[in-house]
């Protein structure tokens, strides 16, 4: 941190300012002149609110396949297929169980089982090979896409949340004040979604604690850095692969649950995730979780803000941030050249 | 020996062939194209719009005007260019004699410009809904046997002003052609009652989360009207109650149908009381609607289709049932060029189960248009109710020609709300 300041200064302020600012527009009541330029502050919160949320969503799904690629370099294009199995598990154990929480251990579950007959029936045949990988892959997720639609239908199915969920939920930020009595009015906010961004920052935490702090996360760790010398020490590089994938593809399975509560499960939405899985993971680095997480906020942001302050453009902007990162630092904001 | 038998056979096969088929030469079959969305956003809608197909097909039978009928389905995925390449894969590839679809708005004005470079194919519109498929440029052999957007407006303006008492009225709708349209009609008739439309909304066709767009909408408005379809409207509808939405509902015309009303959970419960308007009202008691109806549900078992079928189905029932009264009527020979089967399609008078339908000089529908309201059956279905319906809805929805002309095609920002368009 010092070494950064001191190395960077002008880079410092900048960021300190912005920082500022933020703080400042998230806890001041906006005067009238900054209300006018940009819009209610109610707005402001919301689409800021939003893009974590979101970006906590895309996080889930993009931290498996990040981890997968860092892994075992392999690409896994049907890792949006395991987002919607995910989602139609989901629905039908909450429907069946009428417990949503449920939904989450058991979706994780048979998502992983999923996982872990694809790596020992498909990826373990065919490792280092990444061409015919990435065509088997695709072929796969076409394949499942078909075959959910054939048990599943075309119909979209939501999730439904328990009543303590459902609702809005007043917050301790301040929006406005009204003209009449000048009492403040406070923001209210959608329960669910705070519950989701408080679960996506506990499995982020968690899974840095197991990568930085356990012994199964140094194996990872160093499997990620060089398998061929892991391999070398005598640790089951197999079995490894094996856990990483059923890891990667539960998260993936319990993110369709997340995503089928405050959105919706239907066609169409596997190929929607892998390709924010993709963007995500091109931006924050490939093969790296901080990157994965930086990744998906960064792109949840920009929808949000996009779809409010400029809605015409809003899908170009993910897609223009993906390519400034192309640009000027190709192997993404936190990968490793 | 092994070289003579497949040879043997092949002879055998042809010697039968020609046995069993002295008669079928002469009634070579007729190969018809359909083209829905089976994939992405607009699945479940396309879905429906084959079953509405497979209706009219059960009710004319494998053989029409003596010709076998010999169907391929291509799917698209609303998008302009996935039409066009299902369109070209049915008639470059396939060579099918009849193209029936599409059914989303920008894939129709897409279609229309395919079809004039393929004269000897008839295409007719499924139901897709754009007002510039038929209006602008309008091709020869592109027939639409449903209104547009607008049309579908026709009566929704007027009654949510008067009745409903909603004096000013934000929209959100998907960025693109149907949308724009529906919003055209419903504003043309809002805004000349007196109402004002404050602020649109456009979001990207295949929006998932609204949460922002929800909170920048504004509180100071009667009504919000909403143009949304798909697993889009299921998305808003699910958001907006998390947000704690409370304001007054519009529902455009594939807002409150049967693909919506039937989704799974409890998003659609917000839309129980809903006015809207459209093609068709599921609970109307007319005899052929409630044959109609009783034919859908016959033809498939109650997981596998609507409670009522959707104006989609509808859409397509209607387009596939003209092409085969023509086809039957003309007895399989559609003329040189298909001549006598276009006569026949400008000329029909469609007796439809949501109506009397005629095409005007574009080829496009004049109908009968409903306003309609959702309201929960017995059983927990929501369905739609009539609450008034209009006839003869033409395409320039009453208006004098040139008046309508002057206003603009329907986009982003027009029409303008004003109280008089002539």
């Amino acid at each position: 941190m010092r070494r950064f300041v001191e190395r960077n200064p002008f880079w410092s302020i900048v960021i300190l300012v912005a920082v500022a600012v933020l703080v400042w527009s998230i806890f001041a009541v906006w005067p009238d002149w900054l209300v006018d330029a940009i819009g209610r502050k109610k707005i402001f919160l919301n689409a800021l609110f939003n893009g974590i949320t979101l970006g906590a969503l895309y996080f889930l799904v993009a931290s498996g396949f990040t981890l997968i690629f860092g892994l075992m370099r392999n690409v896994n294009l049907a890792h949006g297929s395991l987002y919607l199995f995910g989602g139609y598990i989901g629905y039908e154990i909450a429907d069946w169980s009428g417990s949503w929480l449920l939904a989450f251990p058991v979706t994780f579950l048979v998502v992983a089982v999923l996982g872990v007959a694809l790596q020992l029936a498909v990826f373990r045949r065919m490792q280092g090979q990444d061409l015919r990988q990435t065509l088997v892959t695709i072929g796969i997720s076409i394949v499942l896409a078909d075959l959910m639609l054939w048990i599943w239908g075309g119909d979209f199915f939501q999730i439904l949340t328990p009543e303590w969920l459902s609702g809005p939920v007043e917050t301790f930020l301040v929006t406005g004040v009204k003209r009449s009595s000048g009492d403040p009015i406070f923001l209210k906010y959608p329960m669910v979604r705070l519950v989701i961004l408080a679960a996506a920052i506990v499995i982020g935490v968690g899974m840095w604690l197991l990568l930085n702090r356990t012994r199964i996360g140094m194996l990872v760790r160093a499997g990620v850095d060089d398998r061929e010398m892991l391999t070398a020490t005598g640790v089951n590089i197999q079995l490894v692969f094996v856990a990483v994938f059923a890891f990667g593809a539960g998260l993936a399975g319990m993110a369709g649950v997340v995503g089928g509560t405050f959105q919706s499960i239907a066609p169409g939405e596997d190929t929607r995730f892998l390709l924010a899985s993709l963007v995500v993971v091109i931006v924050g680095g490939m093969g790296s979780i901080p990157g994965a997480a930086l990744g998906a906020l960064l792109i949840g942001l920009a929808e949000q803000f996009g779809s409010v302050y400029m809605p015409t453009y809003a899908v170009v902007l993910t897609f223009l941030i993906m390519v400034l990162v192309l640009a000027f630092r190709p192997q993404g904001i936190l990968g490793r050249a | 020996m092994s070289r003579t038998l497949p040879k043997a056979l092949l002879g055998a096969t042809a010697v039968a062939a020609l046995l069993a088929g002295g008669p079928a030469l002469a009634a070579e079959p007729l190969k018809i194209g359909v083209m829905a969305t089976l994939e992405g956003t607009y699945t479940v809608l396309g879905e429906d719009g084959i079953r509405g197909f497979k209706v009219a097909m059960l009710k004319h039978g494998d053989t029409v005007g003596g010709r076998p009928i010999d169907i391929t389905i291509a799917s698209t995925d609303a998008s302009p260019d996935s039409a066009v390449r299902a369109a070209r894969k049915l008639v470059e590839q396939d060579g099918v004699d009849i193209v029936i679809g599409p059914l989303s708005g920008s894939e129709g004005i897409a279609i229309r410009d395919y079809s004039k470079t393929q004269p000897q194919v008839t295409f007719i519109n499924g139901s897709s809904g754009a007002q510039e498929t038929t209006y602008v440029t309008p091709s020869e052999n592109f027939f639409r046997f449903n209104m547009d957007g607008a049309q579908w407006s026709a009566g929704l303006g007027d009654y949510v002003f008067n009745e409903k008492g909603y004096e000013t009225v934000a929209t959100i709708g998907e960025d693109y052609s149907f949308i724009y349209t529906q919003v055209f009609g419903f504003a043309l008739e809002y805004c000349a009652a007196g109402g004002e439309i404050t602020d649109r909304f456009w979001v990207p066709l295949g929006t998932k989360d609204f949460a922002s767009i929800i909170a920048a909408l504004p509180d100071d408005v009667d009504a919000i009207y909403l143009g949304l379809g798909g697993g889009d409207a299921v998305n808003f509808l699910n958001q907006y109650q998390q947000a704690g939405g409370e304001a007054n509902l519009i529902g455009g015309s594939i807002m409150v149908d049967g693909t919506v009303l039937s989704s799974k959970g409890k998003a659609k419960d917000a839309l129980i009381g809903v006015p809207s308007a459209g093609p068709q009202a599921d609970t109307w008691d007319n005899e052929a609607w409630q044959a109609y109806v009783t034919a859908y549900k016959e033809a498939f078992p109650p997981d596998q289709r609507f409670p009522s079928p959707s104006l989609l189905a509808t859409g397509y029932y209607n387009s596939t049932d003209a092409a085969m009264i023509c086809i039957d009527q003309l007895g399989g020979d559609l003329g040189e060029g298909q001549s006598a089967f276009r006569d026949c399609l400008s000329n029909l008078e469609l007796d439809a189960p949501n109506g009397k339908i005629t095409l005007d000089h574009n080829r496009q529908a004049i109908g009968t248009n409903f306003v309609i309201e959702v309201v929960e059956a017995e059983n927990g279905d929501l369905l739609t109710q009539l609450v008034s319906m209009k006839e003869g809805v033409n395409q320039t929805l009453g208006i004098d020609p040139d008046a309508f002309a002057q206003i603009g095609l329907p986009s982003r920002e027009i029409p303008e709300c004003k109280s008089s368009y002539e």
